[in-house]
């Protein structure tokens, strides 16, 4: 039997706190950010100064992972050839739902300078993409600034994952 | 330090004026009497290889011959003159100017630091032997100029594709290679991935750069001119806004009418 008498009304109503399913969801999920590890060209040396010591993405949640089941968010850094194109579709697809797509750089974004036969012209024809980085490449404050997108954008939206589906085009 | 060129106004000029400009050729030099390049020469010619011409150029031999020797005569140059490494190899399309491909075979002897390289023609659609049996290098380096060119090797170990995907179609570095209009390159991804009905729902690729698509109202948005997100499209043209007093017409230049006012102003 508790001995102690807790006052509601003072201390913002410690030890209770009322939320909403979905804040607490979105909390848990905005806040451990698991970034599939894929870079594709020169972006991918930008993404891994991200995640090394000077701009520490860890002190977000974010931690890089080298498998799409482990992964919430694809971070599509550099060029993506017609070649792999497919391959990059098969690692979407293998990613547990929830997942974000974040493209980053010109080339991902429209193919960038590389106007050619060879290069998807933006990786939105493939998967659908959350967020647009541009740049070339985008500094690691730039990808820094794009998480932080992402986690509002995470924030904002319903946790059950059914209602966003008119969000996703494939 | 670079030469100072003035960048004021830039954008008005063509980069290029001459349009028939002809890049000066590179000279060629005979080859020295009693050099290692003589040497390698007469091992060629004593083994019974028709060397069709033999100059220096930029300090490297040049050395044609015809492409049914070409084997022969990489293993006489690999044994008498000591090249060991074969540092590229791939072909340029003359087929417009004179219907053939010139395969190159650039040689490197490391011991005395020079370059050979070994030239040869062949006719369109006639195939070239493998030279992986004298330099390992050759395996990758023939599947790339299959790929590129569509030369086909004899007796390669594995002549494959090796850059573009196995079912791409034509041979990218062919000049006649179409840079825009292809169909196959363009869909290719959807294709692969989705099949041909999502053509439709993905639609075709953008080339340009610039475009502006004003009439999809989630990836774009006009400066001066915005629609709420998401907008139904067909009310772009009646619910679209100008905003007049944020952006000032005195301060962009407008370069379609030929506003001088940004120049005025520096």
């Amino acid at each position: 039997m508790a001995q102690h008498q807790v006052n509601y009304a003072s201390s913002g109503g410690l030890p209770v706190v009322l939320t909403s399913a979905d804040h607490l969801i979105n909390w848990g999920r905005s806040n451990s950010l698991w970034p599939l590890t894929y870079g594709l060209a020169c972006c991918a040396i930008e993404m891994m100064a991200s995640g090394a010591s000077r701009y520490d993405f860890d002190r977000m949640g974010v931690i890089f992972r080298a498998s799409p089941r482990q992964s919430d968010v694809m971070i599509l850094a550099g060029t993506l050839t017609k070649k792999h194109a497919e391959f990059t579709r098969r690692l979407y697809d293998q990613m547990a739902e929830p997942k974000w797509v974040i493209s980053m750089g010109s080339c991902a974004n429209t193919g960038g300078m590389f106007n050619t036969y060879s290069i998807v012209q933006g990786v939105d024809r493939i998967v659908p993409v959350d967020i647009y980085l541009p740049g070339c490449a985008p500094r690691p404050e730039t990808l820094q600034y794009a998480m932080m997108m992402l986690q509002k954008k995470i924030r904002r939206e319903s946790a059950n994952m059914n209602k966003n589906q008119k969000q996703r085009f494939i | 330090m670079r030469r100072y060129s003035p960048k004021k106004n830039v954008q008005a000029k063509a980069k290029y004026n001459d349009r028939f400009w002809v890049a000066p050729r590179v000279p060629r030099e005979s080859i020295e009497e009693g050099s290692y390049f003589a040497e390698a020469v007469e091992a060629l010619q004593a083994n019974g290889i028709e060397v069709l011409e033999s100059f220096v150029e930029l300090g490297q031999l040049v050395v044609k011959i015809n492409p049914e020797q070409n084997i022969a005569t990489l293993t006489t140059l690999k044994e008498k003159s000591c090249v060991k490494m074969c540092s590229e190899l791939s072909a340029v399309d003359y087929l417009e100017q004179d219907g053939e491909f010139e395969i190159f075979y650039q040689l490197l002897n490391l011991d005395r630091a020079q370059r050979v390289r070994v030239v040869t023609r062949i006719k369109e659609g006639q195939a070239i032997e493998s030279i992986e049996k004298i330099f390992k290098m050759a395996n990758f380096a023939e599947r790339e100029m299959y790929d590129m060119f569509g030369i086909y090797v004899n007796n390669h170990p594995y002549l494959k594709r090796i850059l573009m995907p196995d079912d791409w179609y034509g041979h990218p570095l062919l000049k006649t290679y179409p840079l825009q209009g292809d169909e196959h390159a363009s869909w290719y991804e959807v294709d692969k991935i989705f099949g041909k009905e999502y053509r439709d729902v993905i639609g075709p690729e953008i080339r340009d750069t610039a475009t502006i698509d004003r009439y999809d109202t989630e990836r774009f948005s006009r400066v001066g001119h915005e629609v709420p997100f998401g907008a139904d499209p067909e009310l772009v043209d009646t619910t679209e806004k100008s905003i007049e007093d944020g952006y000032s017409k005195t301060v962009l230049t407008d370069y379609t009418t030929g506003s001088r006012e940004l120049e005025n102003r520096r």
